[in-house]
């Protein structure tokens, strides 16, 4: 016997489907942020000064080495004694963004070396300038190979904002937990959650297929 | 930091149930991996049916969902488990699932005709997959299982939300006992980052080793 009971479950789907858009949200702008922060660190990376790239290197393999779980919890605790009080929502986004953003540098890399070096010689055969070479030609060539990485960066990102929960975001999983401890039902809302996960993940996934597929004709 | 000096039992207690949790859960991926990448390239289709399933619901569904749901569900179906258990099955089911795409595209990387050859010299199909594809694939495995062991490890961080004492869960603890917040974080994260070097390291040697035994130099 299985103890799901439907009406139940249609009764607090609605809720749930309101906070998903939560967890779109903080999916959506901490990628943009990671984004953001993937292209400062890459160029901190690629910087002229062995003073510039080793730092930057040591603190993005730090990042990469630790949990988002306790990166959030430092955040969330140590920057309020510092006199910088965010809302957990801003609080988790730049966490994410900051965790994830030493991943994207290293797809950027990627991405830049893939790029054949005589490009970079014919563009200055050419009489490019080196910023109008990387502009018009370096980044033309780099982008479109990364666009599918980045997407399921993207998805894996949306799979990590549950975490946001234990810093008080009430997103998706949060609002699940509030439903299940009201009534002491945990059978409905968490599976609901795990549904709507895998509905989402699955669409995201095929539409990052499709788009590889088109990248790649 | 004679807070820490103080806190150091407990910060001990919390690394090693870290270690050994990443441990076990590694072990049961690992297993998983294997199953699930070799039962995708089954001659026989209802096993490959098995495993795709199992690794698309295992990679679309949030880890810590996952967690929950074995933790506050699974009671609901008579399936009490100890919270330490819960942690390694969803953890090294969730990251089997991410080992099965990698055993499986090491496999499928090996030249083609490596099992024409083996099929020439008229080896069975699991003669040639046990003793000429694998021992092939092993080294390319090695780089993304390391990856993946990372991520293993990170994740194991989660498990605190389910009540193991792990390292994160110490750290939350001594914050709110001693109303200190540098400190014990910054001691987890290096904790993590520490256990992460060793298990990078670890996976250096072992490719090292496989290279070697292959008669490839290392690289």
């Amino acid at each position: 016997m299985i103890p799901f009971d439907f009406d139940y479950a249609r009764s607090i789907l609605p809720l749930l489907l309101e906070a998903s858009l939560v967890t779109i949200a903080a999916t959506v702008v901490s990628f943009a942020a990671a984004l953001a922060g993937g292209l400062v660190l890459v160029l901190g990376m690629r910087a002229p000064f062995a003073a510039v790239r080793w730092p930057v290197w040591a603190v993005v393999q730090f990042i990469r080495s630790t949990p988002l779980l306790v990166q959030l919890y430092f955040l969330f605790f140590v920057l309020p004694g510092f006199g910088i009080s965010l809302s957990p929502f801003v609080t988790g986004v730049a966490g994410m963004g900051i965790h994830y953003s030493c991943y994207i540098a290293e797809v950027y890399r990627a991405g830049l070396e893939s790029v054949h070096k005589g490009q970079w010689e014919a563009a200055t055969a050419l009489n490019y300038r080196k910023s109008a070479a990387m502009v018009q030609i370096i980044l033309p060539q780099a982008i479109p190979p990364i666009i599918p990485v980045l997407a399921n960066y993207m998805i894996a990102m949306f799979k990590d904002t549950p975490i946001l929960a234990s810093i008080t975001v009430i997103e998706l999983m949060q609002t699940a937990n509030i439903i299940a401890s009201e009534k002491f039902l945990y059978v409905e809302p968490m599976t609901l959650v795990g549904l709507i996960f895998l509905a989402m993940s699955l669409v995201a996934s095929a539409c990052v297929r499709l788009l590889q597929g088109r990248l790649a004709r | 930091m004679s807070l820490i000096y103080e806190a150091r039992w407990v910060f001990l207690e919390g690394i090693l149930t870290t270690i050994k949790i990443t441990i076990a859960a590694s072990l049961l991926a690992f297993a998983m991996a294997f199953l699930a990448g070799l039962g995708r390239l089954s001659p026989f289709a209802p096993l490959r049916w098995l495993a795709l399933v199992y690794i698309e619901v295992f990679r679309g569904v949030a880890l810590l969902v996952q967690l929950f749901w074995m933790f506050f569900v699974l009671p609901f179906f008579g399936i009490v488990l100890d919270p330490i258990v819960t942690a390694v099955l969803a953890l090294g089911l969730c990251n089997g699932a991410y080992g099965a795409e990698i055993v499986r595209g090491a496999i499928k990387s090996v030249p083609h005709g490596q099992s024409e050859a083996a099929c020439a010299l008229n080896y069975s199909r699991q003669q040639a997959l046990w003793k000429i594809l694998i021992p092939q694939a092993i080294p390319m495995m090695l780089p993304p299982f390391g990856n993946l062991a990372i991520e293993l490890l990170k994740a194991t961080a989660l498990v605190s939300l389910i009540t193991v004492h792990d390292l994160s869960f110490q750290a939350l603890t001594l914050q709110q006992t001693t109303m200190r917040t540098i400190e014990p974080f910054t001691v987890v994260l290096a904790g993590y980052f520490l256990i992460a070097i060793v298990i990078t390291g670890l996976f250096r040697l072992a490719e090292r080793q496989t290279n070697a035994r292959l008669g490839r130099g290392a690289r």
